[in-house]
């Protein structure tokens, strides 16, 4: 039946001979199949056998991430073991720009479930103009339990934002620390070359935060410590599916420093809200006691990212609380700068002890009148006396005889008008007045009138407290200098052994010890009977002292300087440098109170404060502290 | 009298079975679950899945091998014409699925014209040539051309280039099978180099993109390349005897696309390496061959034709997978025979395997 179909004979030759054709062509094809499976067979030869380092290594970079494991960022204490600065794990809020379309609006639906602030706002559009749109940014720190879990139940809704659980950085102190501690901040572009250029980039990857001032900057490498690296088996997504080999990183090592917070908090507090600034030092080691620039800021501000606004506030501020006025403010040392004269004299044979003037109130130069404070004059002025009752007109006189170079020779090597070595970073130099340096700063020839200025502290004399408290150091050491040093030692972390910052002596100014013991005891003479007398009334020590007082403005020629007259920020800056006890010195200090008149009312009490805190343990009563804040 | 009942009943699921073919095809489908279960990350219910789908094609498969050649003769020219209105509804009231109008709804289901025109379209040739048997001019060539070209190009149209291919490539295999003259086939391989700036410039931009990708994939590594450079770095870092059965860290790792369907041949090759390639190469080729010998010794020109076309057909599918997968080819949407997830395409392959198994059994009847 279905055969008949077929069976029509033409056909069938047909067929026959079709049928070779068909043979023909269906062995044409089987040579293509051949040949194409020949083709594949060689491309499967070419990838599986001659290129397959190649590709076992892209399927090894593939699935293998190499992924920081961030230190932890060392600890900084206080000689008590006070933390200034700690760590704590956190939660934040983190918004990756390129996952999510409109970041306003994902900002408006996320403000629903958890506080967001308009401070919080702002910051993290600084952040996101500053940032690449694939880094997660943080918009809320510190998020409470309840917000996380707020958050957790409606994470769907929110592709591109992620909760992290991240270190942070607390200072607990606040503004008492804020100019030594300093802080830390999210590292910026200039950050990075640095980093680049000193080959830590691949140290800091994985770490957001870098030392922006003080401690923190300066101690930046000891701090950070090691990263370590996990490699991570990823999929393609990137998520991580287990943990192939680790290297452990190392944490940073603790900072423990010679400064006795209490006795920062006293100075602190002593200052109320009068600006200025404060340097305690051990005389026999360079070791700072304390270090006080007032008013001081809030250093957590900047942990998270400053917001613009309060980043404004601080750098609009008439008080400039950014400013380290300890380490980069440069003031006229006023009569502080006496007794350094006075050694210098002695040094360079210009004056002995004994030699004295008659002193009429006044300096006569050409025809210029040089005043003393003392209507009348102090009489007979020996070198004891005048440091005692800081005469002025002894000093006029003397000046013309030193002569500058041979001042900012000696005054060089006590450190004015060069940094210290200080182990914090933005130290100013401040000037030291000389021939050469006024050629090179204005081109104009030095005048003999211009030393008799220098020589009591004022004019083109700009010192930074920190100088004029090493110089006090120097001076209760007997010469003996010592490079200050904040830091007191490195901890580390894992195997708690301790490296010293070892007290470095800087110089042996090799004085005589005569000159020194004259110094010294006008010194102490200021201190009982003299200008510092009134402060240190029924201290339990012997003490050395000097007050200085800076002027602002220059004073015309003919006219008196009326506190009550000047406006407030032309007003004096009160000075004071002093030593305990005189025998044996434990502590030097300078100190400046911006702005309040005498240095013996306004800053001599809270030199007797400190003073009294070191070496007694005394607290001050609190009419004392409340006289004190009230100038 | 039992025994001679069981046999006889036994004989009812053998008789049309051709045992070589159906041997190779249950060697691929084992290959195939054992790559699936791997590229499913050990899913039980991908495999499941599969094992249903196999179960429906090889019943397919079955029925169809009891359907005399002639029977299916007949339906050669309904089939074909209802695939084109059809393909030709597609084209005015398809449905648009990721940016091609490919789908067809007909109240119940979606359907795929284009996967029924990939039988059509040969079977269709293959008649219009058996009956002009003895008599093919040249004209024959060109009207069985443009039959086959209408659909071509509907589906390029869709635009779907890889189904369309491979219809233009079955629809090919008729006519040179049916004895197209060598003169024209040179005559349109010189044309059609003239002309590929041509078709070029009518391609559409993701097509031209896939042939740019195909000769440089690093171009676009996380778009158009992605797919080419990942099957590439897992054929490769298979080496020699491959990672090991569910050890493909590209497959398990979730760098392979598509490891389940089209790519699914990158997890083989990566988990089994070269040696794994050529053993599945060589299984390739004993299904190719037996087709081959069915259409050797087929009856009729209709059963040549058919038996041929779909043999090449089995290889082009093939060829063209593995081609892509290794990165020689344009990434195209065409599953690994009887290796690949999907139902569709496991039961039109078996569609054609019970053709020619079809064709083998019912040629002895013939002759009894």
């Amino acid at each position: 039946m279905p055969r008949l179909l077929f069976s029509s004979g033409v056909e069938f030759r047909d067929s026959q001979r079709e049928q070779q054709q068909f043979k023909v062509r269906l062995a044409v094809m089987s040579f293509f199949m051949l040949l194409m499976f020949a083709v594949l067979l060689a491309r499967f030869v070419y990838l599986q056998v001659m290129q397959h380092n190649h590709y076992h290594t892209l399927a090894e970079a593939n699935r293998i991430s190499i992924v920081p494991a961030t230190p932890g960022r060392g600890v900084i204490t206080d000689r008590n073991g006070i933390e200034l600065a700690y760590n704590y794990t956190g939660h934040t809020l983190e918004i990756t720009p390129n996952k999510v379309g409109d970041v306003d609006a994902v900002i408006d639906s996320l403000s629903e479930i958890v506080e967001i602030s308009p401070r919080d706002r702002r910051r993290f559009r600084q952040l996101l103009e500053e940032s690449k749109s694939f880094e997660g940014l943080p918009i809320r720190s510190r998020l409470s339990d309840e917000e996380i879990a707020r958050f957790a139940a409606r994470r769907y809704r929110f592709p591109g934002v992620e909760i992290k659980a991240r270190l942070f950085r607390h200072y607990p102190q606040g503004d008492l620390f804020s100019h030594v501690i300093g802080y830390i901040g999210r590292i910026n572009r200039k950050d990075l070359d640095r980093l680049e250029e000193n080959d830590e980039l691949a140290n800091y990857r994985g770490t957001d935060y870098i030392g922006k001032m003080g401690l923190e900057q300066s101690y930046e490498r000891i701090l950070h410590g090691t990263t370590g690296v996990d490699q991570v088996e990823i999929d393609s997504s990137g998520r991580a599916v287990r943990m192939l080999s680790r290297t452990a990183p190392v944490s940073g090592a603790n900072l423990v420093l010679k400064i006795d917070a209490r006795l920062q908090a006293l100075a602190f507090k002593a200052f109320g809200s009068r600006r200025g600034a404060l340097v305690a030092l051990d005389p026999e080691t360079g070791g700072v006691l304390a270090f006080v620039s007032k008013p001081g800021f809030d250093p957590n501000l900047f942990v998270d990212g400053i917001d613009p606004q309060s980043w404004n506030e601080l750098r609009n501020s008439p008080d400039r609380p950014m400013l380290n006025r300890a380490l980069a403010g440069t003031y006229p040392p006023g009569s502080t700068f006496k007794p350094f004269m006075a050694l210098a004299a002695l040094t360079y044979g210009k004056r002995t002890a004994q030699q004295g003037i008659s002193d009429p109130g006044y300096f006569w130069m050409g025809n210029h009148q040089f005043r003393d404070d003392a209507v009348g004059g102090h009489g007979w002025v020996d070198m004891h006396k005048s440091i005692v009752v800081s005469c002025d007109t002894y000093y006029y006189v003397l000046a013309n005889d030193l002569g500058i170079d041979s001042i900012s020779k000696f005054m060089s090597q006590l450190g004015f008008g060069s940094r210290s070595g200080i182990d914090l970073t933005g130290e100013a130099t401040g000037t030291l007045p000389s021939k050469e340096w006024k050629k090179k700063r204005f081109n104009r020839d030095w005048f003999a009138g211009e030393t008799v200025s220098v020589a009591i502290g004022q004019g083109y004399n700009a010192y930074t407290p920190l100088q004029l408290a090493s110089a006090t150091a120097t001076l209760a050491n007997d010469g003996i200098m010592f490079r200050p040093h904040v830091v007191d030692y490195i901890q580390d972390v894992r195997t708690k052994t301790q490296t010293s910052v070892e007290p470095k002596p800087l110089r042996n100014l090799e004085w005589n010890p005569e000159h020194i013991a004259t110094i010294k005891k006008a010194l102490v003479g200021v201190n009982r009977e003299g200008t510092g007398a009134s402060a240190f009334v029924g201290a339990e020590y012997v003490s050395g002292g000097k007050t200085g007082t800076a002027q602002v403005i220059a004073i015309k020629q003919g006219e008196k300087y009326v506190e009550s007259r000047v406006q407030e920020r032309f007003r004096d800056h009160a000075l004071f440098i002093a030593y305990a006890p005189a025998d044996k010195p434990k502590i030097a200090l300078a100190l400046i109170v911006e702005n309040s008149g005498f240095g013996a009312k306004a800053a001599a009490p809270i030199a007797r404060q400190m003073i009294d805190y070191y070496l007694l343990g005394k607290e001050p009563s609190a009419t004392d502290a409340a006289r004190e804040a009230s100038p | 009298m039992i025994a001679y009942y069981l046999r006889r009943f036994a004989r009812l699921f053998t008789d049309h079975i051709d045992g070589p073919l159906l041997g190779a095809v249950l060697l691929l489908m084992s290959v195939g679950l054992a790559v699936l279960y791997s590229a499913s990350n050990a899913g039980w219910a991908r495999v499941s899945g599969q094992m249903i789908n196999m179960l429906v094609a090889l019943t397919v498969m079955w029925v169809i091998a009891n359907v005399p050649p002639h029977f299916l003769m007949r339906l050669a020219w309904p089939v074909f014409v209802v695939g084109l209105i059809l393909l030709i509804a597609v084209a005015f009231k398809g449905e648009v699925i990721n940016g091609a109008r490919r789908w067809l709804n007909v109240g119940v289901t979606r359907i795929q014209p284009s996967e029924l025109m990939k039988i059509a379209a040969p079977l269709m040739l293959a008649w219009y040539f058996h009956r002009y048997e003895g008599t093919l001019r040249t004209h024959n060539f060109v009207l069985g051309a443009i039959m086959l070209l209408v659909p071509v190009g509907l589906i390029a149209r869709q635009p779907d280039l890889g189904t369309a291919v491979l219809i233009l490539a079955s629809g090919c295999y008729v006519l040179f099978l049916a004895g197209l003259s060598w003169k024209i086939i040179v005559g349109l391989g010189v044309v059609g180099l003239a002309s590929a700036p041509i078709a070029w410039s009518m391609m559409h931009g993701y097509q031209r993109q896939r042939i740019l990708t195909l000769i440089n994939p690093m171009e676009d590594p996380l778009g158009a390349g992605y797919h080419t450079i990942q099957s590439t770095i897992a054929v490769g870092s298979g080496g020699l005897t491959g990672k090991g059965w569910m050890s493909g860290t590209q497959t398990h790792l979730d760098f392979i696309p598509e490891r389940t369907t089209d790519f699914i041949f990158a997890v083989f090759s990566e988990e089994f390496g070269l040696l794994g390639n050529i053993i599945l190469l060589a299984l390739f080729l004993l299904v190719i061959l037996r087709g081959l010998v069915i259409a050797a010794h087929a009856p009729t020109l209709f059963t040549r034709l058919l038996a041929g076309a779909i043999t090449l057909t089995f290889f082009t599918y093939a060829f063209v997978n593995m081609g892509m997968v290794s990165g020689i080819l344009p990434v195209v949407g065409v599953p690994l025979p009887m290796i690949s997830y999907g139902g569709t395409s496991l039961v039109s392959l078996c569609l054609g395997m019970g053709i020619l198994m079809s064709i083998q059994t019912h040629r002895k009847l013939v002759h009894t």
